[in-house]
């Protein structure tokens, strides 16, 4: 199988900080990757290397089977990048925006695509409009534009959806989906997780510039094993047969811990032992963002994003 | 090419819409001194004999007006691509080095051609002033502008804010063209300031340049291109370079 995205032993280093230590990432074509992390976990500037914005201290990244330095005008023609800032050049329009950014590429005569583009992003009544009269949602859906003029067959998107109103969230997502059905590598970051569970295939955590998880969704969320139960009682007292299952309470429900649904009867057995009246009750599937909270507590906690490794 | 050429464009494009700015500006500046000037000094000082002062004032601010106007060119676009972050489309395109070098130093040249000729041609109505060599002209003001966008550059990939750039244009940019008898020919200098002024390389293509108009100047003109040449190389290596090395832009 092709790689979209060949990552091997990356490292960052910032004076005496690495921001990232060794990263190896492998993402396939065809795939819709969401990279998961904190504040400060490294996904920037690990796309910035991928983009060839950033050199990295060692390492080497291929973008569809071309190195990123030594045969950087093939890489960056595979690849179209969304930036997370709201970036613009003030002087020009949206269509001088996105034909000056086709001929960048080295393409000339692309305005049918660009027209395209523009349609697809609802932009047609602000293509002759200067980038500065813009809203906000505007720009980052001329930055779509510009990542695409070029037909790349790989898409980077940094937190494409932070401060996008839900309407155009969901115009954007339905874009993305259609781009990854034609074909499109999709790479993203998102501080949604659920976006990401509901999008992607495969998820890379980051933390403190490592790679502490990787794998599809369904087999990180399978890591947790067992779900939890929500109940609300009356009177408001869980019986003590069932106390060993609690996990926690919160706003007068008791969260039950059961590692299998057979259990279940159990639980129902011993609450119609203590005649508790059951006001609600709610079985809650573990979901992404329960991984990622176990995930980000537990590890690479020994590792210090100083220590050069 | 097609980058290139679309860098090109835009670098042109760019100066362009806002010409008012950058061409008209800078010609009522230069007009401006020639009035004040040759009103003050024109029967107190002939620094050519037998050229009026005031014409031999007006190839001297042609070439300082396209010298500035060449440098802010490149520093000014590169800065503020920066500092708003939109240098990320130039960076994320396959354009090499080379490209985004001859880019914006054509831009310069042509932003400072444009200058030049506009100021040029208002006073011509004014003034009788000679041209010997239209041929030397044109590699002076080619030359001073290429290696004013080269250095240019520099200045604004160097520059993190806009301070910073401003006083490389007023503490080096300035002084030095300031100095190089724009205003007067070193002749009339003391022998020490007329040695040092030898080392300031905008001393040869603004007497070179005058060359052009008055065939006499006070170095010779080939020995003039021959250090513009080495000076634009020397300059055009170290732009290429830091481009290369990605140096503040690609860290």
């Amino acid at each position: 199988m092709t790689l979209a995205i060949e990552v091997k032993q990356i490292r960052k280093r910032f004076g005496t900080l690495y921001a990232l230590g060794g990263v190896d990432l492998e993402i396939h074509a065809g795939e819709f990757f969401a990279l998961l992390g904190p504040n400060g976990a490294g996904k920037t500037t690990l796309i910035n290397i991928i983009a060839g914005l950033t050199l990295a201290s060692s390492g080497s990244v291929k973008v569809m089977g071309h190195d990123v330095v030594g045969d950087y005008r093939e890489a960056r023609r595979m690849l179209g990048v969304v930036p997370q800032e709201l970036v613009f050049d003030p002087f020009f329009t949206v269509r001088e925006t996105l034909v000056f950014q086709s001929g960048y590429y080295g393409l000339r005569n692309n305005d049918d695509w660009i027209d395209e583009i523009i349609h697809h992003l609802d932009l047609t009544d602000k293509a002759g409009a200067n980038m500065r009269s813009l809203s906000g949602g505007m720009k980052r859906r001329v930055l779509v534009g510009q990542a695409l003029v070029h037909k790349p067959p790989v898409i980077v998107l940094d937190e494409p959806t932070a401060g996008v109103d839900v309407e155009l969230r969901q115009a954007l997502w339905h874009f993305i989906k259609q781009l990854n059905r034609n074909g499109h590598t999709i790479v993203l970051t998102t501080h949604y997780l659920e976006e990401a569970e509901a999008l992607c295939n495969r998820v890379a955590m980051l933390k403190k510039g490592h790679i502490v998880a990787l794998d599809s969704i369904r087999n990180l969320i399978s890591t947790i094993s067992g779900s939890l139960v929500r109940l609300r009682l009356s009177p408001d007292t869980l019986p003590v047969a069932l106390q060993p299952l609690m996990s926690s309470r919160d706003e007068g429900c008791f969260f039950l811990a059961i590692k299998e649904y057979s259990q279940l009867e159990n639980v129902m057995a011993a609450l119609r032992m203590a005649q508790a009246q059951v006001l609600e009750l709610q079985v809650l599937q573990p979901d992404l963002e329960e991984v990622f909270v176990k995930i980000m507590g537990n590890a690479g906690n020994s590792e210090s994003i100083s220590t050069p490794v | 090419m097609i980058g290139f050429l679309t860098l090109l464009y835009k670098e042109l494009l760019r100066f362009w819409k806002v010409g008012f700015q950058t061409v008209f500006a800078p010609m009522l500046s230069s007009l401006l001194y020639l009035m004040i000037f040759s009103h003050t000094l024109e029967e107190h000082v002939q620094a050519y004999p037998g050229v009026p002062y005031t014409v031999f004032l007006i190839p001297g601010l042609v070439i300082m007006a396209m010298l500035q106007n060449a440098f802010a060119n490149s520093s000014s676009s590169l800065i503020q691509s920066k500092v708003s972050g939109n240098l990320v489309f130039m960076l994320l395109s396959p354009i090499s080095y080379q490209e985004i070098f001859m880019a914006y130093v054509l831009a310069s040249v042509v932003r400072g051609l444009v200058v030049g000729l506009g100021i040029y041609g208002v006073t011509v109505f004014f003034f009788d002033l000679p041209l010997y060599s239209f041929l030397w002209i044109f590699i002076f003001a080619l030359m001073g502008t290429a290696l004013l966008g080269a250095l240019g550059i520099i200045a604004g990939i160097w520059a993190d804010k806009f301070e910073q750039l401003a006083a490389f244009q007023n503490f080096v940019i300035l002084p030095l063209t300031f100095l190089s008898g724009v205003f007067y020919t070193i002749q009339s200098l003391p022998p020490f300031w007329q040695g040092l002024s030898h080392l300031n390389p905008f001393f040869y293509m603004i007497d070179g340049f005058r060359y052009g108009f008055f065939h006499t100047s006070d170095a010779s003109p080939y020995l003039s291109v021959g250090i513009l040449a080495v000076c634009f190389l020397g300059v055009s290596w170290g732009t290429l370079r830091m481009l290369k090395k990605g140096y503040k832009i690609r860290q």
